[in-house]
């Protein structure tokens, strides 16, 4: 079953996920990747530096083969490695935000990312099955504006939580984001508020809310929904944190420790319940569900 | 009242910073009947950027929960120039659900240039801590309302400001983050910060333009730090009219009215 998933994504894997990587994030690494290798054929590896041949990466599930880094993915290859094939229904589809402060040059950065990226946002929405398990899912995008919170975010978030709700289903989020969308301004903060105050209407139905952290989980978005799971899980080695690094940084004028902010550094501290590898998360969240006593639909 | 402060985004910035504004230690005295501090949050420590304890308004008992801005260098160390850790945000919501219990409404003030972004505060979890608040205060059931005296930076704000009522004093400004970590994450220059509070909506107007904010507590001509008795009353009459307004309303029905007001702000299209 997991083999022939894998088979469908490395069709579908675009190769050079990590050069249409916002801007805004690449800069660390871009300073870093002076050597002359197309892009498309190697992945410098943030983590351990090694560089790793693009096809040898994909055939990894995008994990770095010598240091275990989880390196980031589309939502559409997230969803083909962990939903039951065909049982995904989008929800919200074509939802769109306007430009709320009416900030300089948002709309076009927008179009030109729509058009790159195939995506409206930063998350897409929706009801699947996972073994046969009926779930609601929620996957964030780092390919567009890394996946920051701005009004579609967080409406899109808020309507999954209610529909898990309503509906009495489990709800998995795997978050991804840099935050609130700055270009919204303070309409993006009070996503934090609509989103975390939709996992406590989740709560209230006695439904299960596992959020999968994945690279990278920070900002508002950390400080919100994702840190609310009743079960919160990470891929190895993803950052995930509050402060930007380079923030904390300025802050001490002392270089951090490369582990700090990541998921063994969460998980360490008690904000992480376990660490699950891509290969398993399937696995892994069907055992959850399973657990929580939520079973295959045919049997319901 | 004249049209007295029409001052422009850039300069209600350098007006909330002047070193004579008022901070939530000159009002609670002039606002409350009595106050009796309560420190800690149980876990960890006592954060000193939050404030909070007993006190009551005309006979009305609330919890009061502050971000404490200091007025001179050695308030501002202790109370950390406002930005809050971790354990802050847990003593606030400690005295909240105490509050709860007794059927007493909850005064947050809110006046931070954001959560702390440190080592220590990274490893005790600001995140989860403000986002436990945030959902917690959602369903707390007794009546809250939040006024922002002069800077509601960030989660580290919002982490206060779930609310039923939030007022914003005249001259305060609300945002998603500092003008300066705004100008330095988009144009990478901190330096660019009165442009970028010119272009992010963080003015009394615009909160209630784009509805994050009910009410707007005017200021004396020139700003508060030049009569902060007056400035007090005028968010003494606010407190005790919304009060009694929102003491009068099933909880249930609260709980509902708050969930909605933050529920429906975001500005989107389906196509």
């Amino acid at each position: 079953m997991l083999e022939d998933l894998l088979d469908v994504v490395k069709l579908r894997f675009n190769v050079n996920t990590a050069a249409e990587n916002d801007k805004d994030d690449e800069k660390d690494e871009k300073a870093e990747n002076k050597v002359e290798i197309p892009k498309d054929l190697a992945f410098k590896c943030p983590r351990c530096l090694n560089m790793i041949m693009t096809d040898e990466l994909v055939k990894n599930l995008k994990v770095c083969p010598e240091c275990g880094y989880h390196s980031r993915i589309s939502s559409e290859e997230r969803l083909n490695l962990t939903v039951d094939k065909g049982s995904f229904i989008e929800f919200d589809k074509d939802m769109v935000s306007r430009n709320p402060i009416g900030f300089p040059g948002y709309d076009q950065k927008q179009d030109e990312l729509r058009k790159k990226t195939g995506l409206r946002d930063a998350v897409i929405t929706g009801e699947c099955k996972i073994r046969g398990i009926r779930c609601v899912i929620g996957i964030m995008d780092s390919r567009y504006m890394m996946a920051s919170m701005g009004s579609v975010v967080g409406e899109k978030i808020t309507r999954a939580f209610e529909y898990g709700a309503e509906h009495k289903l489990p709800v998995i989020m795997f978050t991804a984001s840099g935050g609130a969308r700055m270009q919204e301004g303070i309409v993006s903060l009070m996503q934090m508020a609509k989103t975390s105050g939709a996992v406590g209407k989740l709560a209230e139905a006695g439904q299960l809310y596992i959020a999968v952290m994945t690279d990278p989980t920070t900002g508002g978005v950390t400080a919100s929904f994702a840190s609310l799971g009743d079960i919160i899980i990470a891929e190895p080695k993803v950052v995930i944190g509050f402060a930007g690094r380079r923030v904390i940084e300025g802050t001490i004028k002392q270089r951090l420790p490369d582990d700090f902010q990541t998921a063994e550094f969460m998980l360490e501290h008690g904000f992480v319940d376990l660490i699950a590898e891509r290969k398993t998360m399937r696995r892994t969240l069907a055992h959850i569900l399973k657990l929580n006593g939520y079973k295959p639909a045919e049997e319901v | 009242m004249e049209m007295n402060n029409k001052l422009t985004p850039p300069e209600k910035l350098d007006l909330i910073r002047d070193k004579d504004r008022p901070t939530v230690r000159d009002y609670i005295p002039m606002i409350f009947d009595e106050f009796i501090e309560l420190h800690g949050d149980r876990y960890y420590g006592d954060d000193r950027a939050i404030i909070g304890g007993l006190a009551s308004i005309k006979g009305i008992a609330v919890t009061v929960i502050a971000e404490v801005k200091g007025r001179n260098l050695n308030e501002n160390k202790e109370s950390n120039f406002a930005m809050p850790h971790p354990e802050g945000y847990r003593k606030a919501l400690r005295l909240a659900k105490q509050a709860e219990k007794f059927h007493r409404p909850v005064v947050c003030f809110i006046d931070t240039p954001g959560a702390f972004c440190g080592v220590e505060a990274e490893n005790r979890g600001q995140g989860e801590a403000i986002a436990r608040n945030i959902m917690e205060f959602m369903t707390l059931k007794t009546p809250v309302i939040s006024i922002v005296l002069g800077e509601g930076g960030s989660g580290g704000a919002l982490a206060l400001g779930v609310c039923d009522k939030l007022a914003v004093l005249e001259n305060s400004i609300y945002s998603v983050i500092s003008p300066r970590g705004f100008a330095s994450i988009l144009w990478k220059d901190g330096g660019r910060e009165r442009e970028a509070a010119s272009i992010m909506k963080i003015t009394a107007d615009d909160m209630l333009e784009l509805g994050v904010a009910e009410e707007i507590i005017s200021e004396p001509f020139g700003g508060a730090q030049n009569d902060p008795k007056e400035t007090a009353k005028n968010i003494s009459e606010f407190l005790l009219k919304t009060l009694k307004e929102k003491m009068a309303i099933d909880i249930d029905v609260l709980l509902n009215e708050r969930y909605t007001k933050f529920r429906k702000i975001g500005e989107f299209e389906e196509l």
